[in-house]
């Protein structure tokens, strides 16, 4: 059973390695944002070296992990699997005899390895030329921020394939997707250090599961916060949306009706 | 021509009709774009409340910008932000079909992908700039006023331009249509901040190629009266008519040798 997960693996990776030239051109565009970023964010240093704790360097470092991670967790989302049930394709998905969750889950880690190969490992790249970076010093810093990014995936699988079962009962729920890519960029926190918030903003974006994204990882890379805590958080919210996903995964299949056949 | 209008003008209540066929999910795509659009403000309030001016501009100053920016990029992705399907177009071959129909392609896929959601982010840039004039203490000229009513067409007609252009290079790399995000949602970026803030290959890249400095940054300093921290000639700030003009052409010869390369993806 184990050997047809670490297959799914393998056919995600191979899926989306098969289109280079989109990968080139994905690349080119975080890396354009990825500057742009940098300058934005520095203009707060204008009077201070340090600014809610941040240095100039712990920024643009802020800034090019956060560009590298887009598409390895899909900030945005994505509607594969939505398609699928919009089509009706998801019938022949369920008669397989995997676990759909864990199946889809399978597919986006492999999407994710080959994502965390290019589109996240040039950006940095990129960083590490033209910008002074605080990357993890130690072993167990760089292991804890592996770490970090293998749950920052599972927390945003987590949260597209609990947003793409609502196909199963909207017809059109696009809508639904746009407002959740609308306001994951801030919670995430893709656009801004969490941290340069005011205290209240930050204990409500925390208590989200956006930050375990993207500022979590940044944050254990940086050094910033207990690297315990945030691993902490980001498990919590990816066991609990991965339950949610089960859950709702069963009351779909319920509404689920078939034709034909 | 006329003729040509009035197909069009069908092809885009057609359009408009089937977005509005799904009320609730349309309503919450308006909201989503106008969530997106606050969003971005926020991130300038942020960043203001930790220091007082950026790039020599203060926040209210900044916030003209950012309001001058979204109104027109809204409105250029609202007509041509569909040219970001060319390459689904191109792949499954429906360009052909396209082309065959005697109205001009960008034409027609402009008005049937015709994006309405994007109100959300006008209107939400619209409400900023009112909140931006009322609050702030402009002194008024003729010419003021001329520049600040013509800035939301010529910055459409800028980055319409650049999305045309942008998008012709999908005709050479079929697999590559996000490579034109770059320099068209980039230029959404780069053009809600005070071009001054950026430097080196980028400020020359993303103010001056693509022309996003005459998007808001000139005609903001135009009507606040106020000399341009980049030390470049004051006429610039007057230029964005000409400026767009010359864009449109450009685009439009992108745009002519990208159809005349192709020859189908074929099967």
């Amino acid at each position: 059973m184990l050997a047809c997960y670490l297959r799914l693996i393998r056919a995600g990776f191979r899926r989306y390695s098969t289109y280079r030239q989109a990968m080139v051109a994905g690349l080119a565009t975080n890396v354009v944002f990825g500057f742009m970023r940098c300058a934005v964010l520095l203009t707060v240093f204008a009077g201070s070296a340090q600014v809610a704790g941040y240095d100039p360097s712990r920024t643009v470092t802020f800034a090019w992990i956060g560009q590298g991670l887009i598409a390895v967790v899909l900030i945005w989302g994505n509607t594969d699997f939505g398609e699928r049930v919009r089509s009706g394709d998801v019938a022949v998905d369920l008669l397989r005899p995997v676990d759909l969750q864990a199946a889809l889950l399978a597919e986006d880690l492999g999407r994710a390895s080959f994502a965390l190969l290019t589109r996240f490992t040039f950006p940095l790249l990129i960083g590490l030329a033209f910008f002074d970076l605080t990357l993890p010093g130690s072993a167990l810093r760089w292991t804890a921020f592996g770490l970090s990014v293998l749950l920052a995936i599972l927390v945003s699988f987590a949260i597209r394939f609990l947003l793409n079962l609502v196909a199963f009962w909207l017809l059109d729920w696009r809508g639904l997707l746009s407002l959740h890519g609308a306001i994951s960029t801030v919670l995430a926190g893709l656009a801004i250090p969490i941290a340069f918030f005011p205290g209240w903003a930050r204990v409500a974006i925390w208590a989200t599961p956006f930050p375990a994204i993207i500022q979590a990882p940044i944050d254990i890379a940086i050094g910033r916060g207990s690297a315990l805590l945030l691993l902490t958080h980001q498990l919590t919210w990816a066991v609990a949306l991965l339950a949610a996903g089960r859950l709702v995964l069963g009351r779909a299949i319920r509404t689920l009706v078939i034709q034909g056949g | 021509m006329g003729e040509h209008f009035t197909v069009y003008r069908s092809l885009l209540a057609a359009s408009v009709r089937s977005q509005l066929a799904y009320p609730a999910s349309f309503t919450l795509q308006c909201a989503a774009q106008a969530l997106l659009q606050l969003q971005n403000m926020v991130v300038i309030l942020v960043l203001f409340s930790r220091v007082g001016e950026m790039g020599g501009f203060t926040r209210q100053e900044a916030l003209l910008i950012f309001s001058l920016a979204g109104i027109s990029f809204g409105l250029a992705d609202m007509l041509v932000g569909s040219l970001d399907q060319l390459g689904r177009l191109v792949r499954t071959g429906t360009l052909d079909a396209l082309l065959l129909r005697p109205l001009p392609a960008m034409t027609q896929i402009c008005a049937t992908d015709f994006a309405l959601r994007r109100v959300g982010t006008v209107g939400t840039a619209l409400a900023v700039l009112g909140y931006v004039l009322a609050t702030s203490d402009i002194s008024w000229t003729p010419l003021r006023v001329a520049v600040l009513l013509i800035t939301p067409l010529t910055g459409l007609v800028l980055l319409g331009a650049v999305w045309v252009a942008a998008s012709a290079t999908t005709f050479w790399l079929v697999e590559g249509q996000e490579l034109p995000n770059a320099v068209t949602y980039g230029s959404g970026l780069f053009t809600s901040y005070p071009v001054s803030i950026f430097s080196g290959w980028l400020l020359r890249l993303m103010a001056f190629v693509v022309p996003g400095a005459f998007v808001a940054y000139y005609p903001a300093l135009a009507i606040l009266g106020k000399p341009d921290p980049l030390g470049l000639p004051p006429v610039l700030q007057y230029s964005a008519p000409l400026v767009a003009v010359l864009a449109a052409g450009v685009a439009a010869l992108a745009w002519r040798a990208g159809l005349r390369h192709y020859v189908g993806t074929g099967s």
